[in-house]
């Protein structure tokens, strides 16, 4: 029997994800990995809400950040949307959202300090290049007749306004609202590198062992972000904008000698700073290459290869719990539930608490990734299989499964999978951070030795590589023919 | 008088020579119905004068209408007026519309019996309602010429004729593709027909006979 193009391109993945998984620490290394988890699920179902100094100010700090950076990311992204067709800005574009929040805010940190603006920036930047690209290929879409009908004289803009932006208001709504509900995880997570917000309780939280505060934390979280919704309204949306900023609190303050010296000596490689000459220039790379940049990829690419691998086998398993197909009434939403509360999880606060269970190895970064990841395509395939319309006789259970609906959903699986194998690469870097050899912690080394022209160049070499797969992830989109708009953006 | 001219312009489709080449003259006050068998380039020779004449204030109400379904009918007709408005009073109308604009544009809907329409989304109105929208939004845009692409063709009897007056009565100067042709020759002062990529029939609309618009089809 021959197999399909799609069928043999996943048995391919399968068999490298196996490969990779030899090369791979998975081990659990922690004295009591069952015992802490028991105590902390504990913690998590007695909550102690009585704190409400920390929480309030963790949940509005949040907040606050998602809605600046989220609000100035799409403004931003609205404008480069407009000139996307330049090859310049689609370069730009990808360059900024190829590297994570975090990584951006390490940047900022290191010469805003703690201040407001640096997580502003680190959310705002990264999202101007997403939106900027998603917001070009929404408005692409849109009919184009309407503009041959204006009058002689309209002014661009207001053409612009009127005929493609008003065509795509549902989908840019619905897209700028879901990026609101990522930029609040992304805010939560800025607390790791000590932003005030939601990471950063939870991190001294776990810290003290105060399972409970973390439980309160982390259910304040869940309901911040399932009643998006219902506070998240339309109309609102201008007044949080205009209250945000007031919300983010002074922090420190900036000290712009800092921001000078950054610009013009901490990124300047070393050899060139101390006056050796461009000619050292070249076994100071290949030093970096060998001894941190190579092993760093190395891991990033074993440890992306086996997440998003077993992210499509949770999908498949998982899909079911959003489908009308595999659910009643009472089943349908505690499905629901299920597939929300996985994809609100955002995977490195998943791997922190993974990883403060289990010891340090790849296992916590492979579980958060696949468990969020998989929550989030579950949810968009169990979606779309609602659109299916089944035969009266259809068969039910398994059969069902296996025969009706997986065959029928697959290529759109796989387009999110390809969709989020970038995804997947940036947070695998990035968790590096937490102490997995990927390229994250070589960056955060190099920071925390003050060696930013190092830390730099490694970032460089991230973003370039989350570019690559890409591409790749395109390509191959492209050669089986998996249709992807802006429209099921993940 | 003329008010505009195409001269030797040729239409093509990749390679292929579709349409011309062929020259027309818009003589001022004249409306020309243009006429020819399903696919013999009527739209093509529209598009053709829009490009040619966009510049200089031409109306166009294409036959897939260019409406924008989300925004709601008042809108729609009002995007007939933008060039006339400030950047800053299209803007506000985005969000809240003029009260001295709806009493410009509410007439025009009374008309083509869609004032009940007003306020709701286009998508959400049947194919002669939309039609009638497109119509009121060259209504409202008033300029001197129009170019009109089947613009009954969704209209029973009575209302076709409304729609078609309106027209004419707002643009004194005005080429409409229609395949109706009892309508054509009744709203037309010269009668146009296009056949293998070319003209193939011009005429005052009083001299035209039955013969001359068989061979057409």
């Amino acid at each position: 029997m021959r197999r399909s193009a799609s069928v043999s391109t996943s048995l391919w993945f399968v068999a490298l994800a196996v490969v990779c998984a030899f090369f791979a620490d998975l081990t659990i290394s922690a004295h009591d990995p069952w015992g802490e988890l028991a105590r902390l699920f504990s913690g998590l179902l007695t909550p102690d809400l009585t704190r409400t100094d920390y929480l309030a100010e963790a949940l509005v700090r949040t907040l606050a950040f998602a809605f600046v950076g989220v609000g100035l990311g799409a403004a931003s992204g609205f404008a480069l949307a407009m000139v996307f067709g330049s090859r310049i800005v689609r370069t730009f574009c990808a360059f900024i959202r190829a590297i994570h929040e975090l990584f951006w805010a390490l940047i900022f940190l290191q010469f805003f300090g703690l201040h407001p603006l640096t997580g502003v920036l680190a959310i705002a930047i990264p999202y101007a290049g997403v939106f900027g690209k998603v917001y070009a290929e929404i408005l692409e879409e849109t009919d184009p007749q309407p503009r041959d009908t204006l009058p002689f004289g309209t002014g661009k803009i207001i053409a612009l306004l009127y005929t493609r932006v008003s065509q795509a208001w549902p989908q840019l709504v619905t897209y700028t609202s879901y990026r609101l509900e990522c930029g609040l995880r992304s805010s939560a997570v800025l607390g790791f590198v000590g932003m005030p917000t939601l990471g950063f309780y939870l991190e001294s939280a776990f810290a003290q062992g105060h399972y409970s505060a973390v439980g309160a934390l982390l259910l304040l979280f869940y309901v911040l972000i399932t009643t998006l919704r219902l506070w998240v309204r339309p109309k609102l949306v201008p007044l949080y904008l205009m209250v945000a900023p007031f919300l983010l609190g002074s922090g420190l303050p900036i000290r712009w000698q800092n921001v000078t010296r950054f610009f013009t000596e901490d990124i300047v490689p070393a050899p060139l700073r101390g006056g050796e000459g461009w000619s050292e220039l070249g076994p100071w790379l290949v030093e970096l290459l060998s001894t941190e940049a190579l092993p760093g990829i190395w891991n990033t690419l074993v440890l992306t290869q086996i997440a998003l691998v077993l992210t499509g086998v949770l999908t498949l398993l998982l899909y079911p719990l959003g489908s009308r197909h595999f659910t009643n009434r009472l089943t349908g939403p505690l499905g629901h539930t299920v597939l929300v509360v996985l994809r609100s999880t955002p995977e490195y606060l998943l791997a922190f608490i993974l990883l403060q269970l289990w010891g340090p190895s790849m296992l916590p970064a492979v579980i958060a990734l696949a468990v969020h990841n998989s929550g989030i395509i579950g949810h968009l395939i169990g979606r779309r299989s609602n659109d299916v319309t089944l035969r009266p006789d259809a068969p039910t259970g398994i059969e069902r499964y296996a025969y009706e609906l997986t065959p029928r959903l697959y290529g759109p699986f796989l387009a999110f999978l390809f969709y989020r194998w970038e995804i997947i690469m940036r947070e695998t870097a990035i968790l590096g951070i937490l102490g997995i050899a990927t390229l994250g912690f070589y960056v955060d080394s190099a920071i925390q030795e003050i060696r930013f022209d190092r830390a730099m160049v490694l970032i460089l070499i991230t973003a370039l590589l989350n570019i690559g797969v890409d591409i790749l992830a395109r390509w191959l989109r492209a050669r089986l023919r998996l249709k992807h708009t802006a429209q099921s953006e993940p | 008088m003329t008010a505009l001219a195409l001269d030797g312009v040729v239409a093509r489709y990749g390679d292929l020579q579709v349409l011309g080449p062929l020259s027309l003259e818009l003589v001022r006050g004249q409306t020309i119905a243009l006429v020819g068998k399903s696919g013999a380039g009527k739209s093509t020779l529209l598009s053709l004068m829009h490009q040619h004449w966009r510049s200089r204030g031409v109306a166009l109400m294409p036959q897939d209408l260019g409406l924008v379904p989300t925004l709601s009918v008042y809108h729609n007709v009002y995007m007939g007026g933008l060039a006339q408005r400030s950047s800053w009073h299209n803007l506000v109308t985005l969000v809240r519309p003029y009260r001295h604009d709806v009493a410009q544009i509410l007439p025009v809907l009374q008309t083509l019996g869609i004032d009940h329409k007003c306020w709701s989304a286009t998508g959400e109105l049947s194919g002669g309602q939309r039609q009638r929208v497109a119509a009121a939004r060259a209504i409202y845009q008033a300029g001197e010429v129009l170019l009109a692409d089947e613009p009954a063709s969704a209209l029973d009897g009575p209302m076709a004729e409304t729609v078609l007056g309106a027209l004419t009565q707002t643009y004194q100067t005005a080429v409409l593709a229609m395949h109706d042709v009892d309508l054509a020759l009744r709203f037309s002062d010269r009668v146009v027909g296009i056949a293998d990529g070319g003209i193939a029939l011009d005429q005052p609309t009083h001299r035209v006979q039955a013969s001359d618009l068989l061979s057409l089809y």
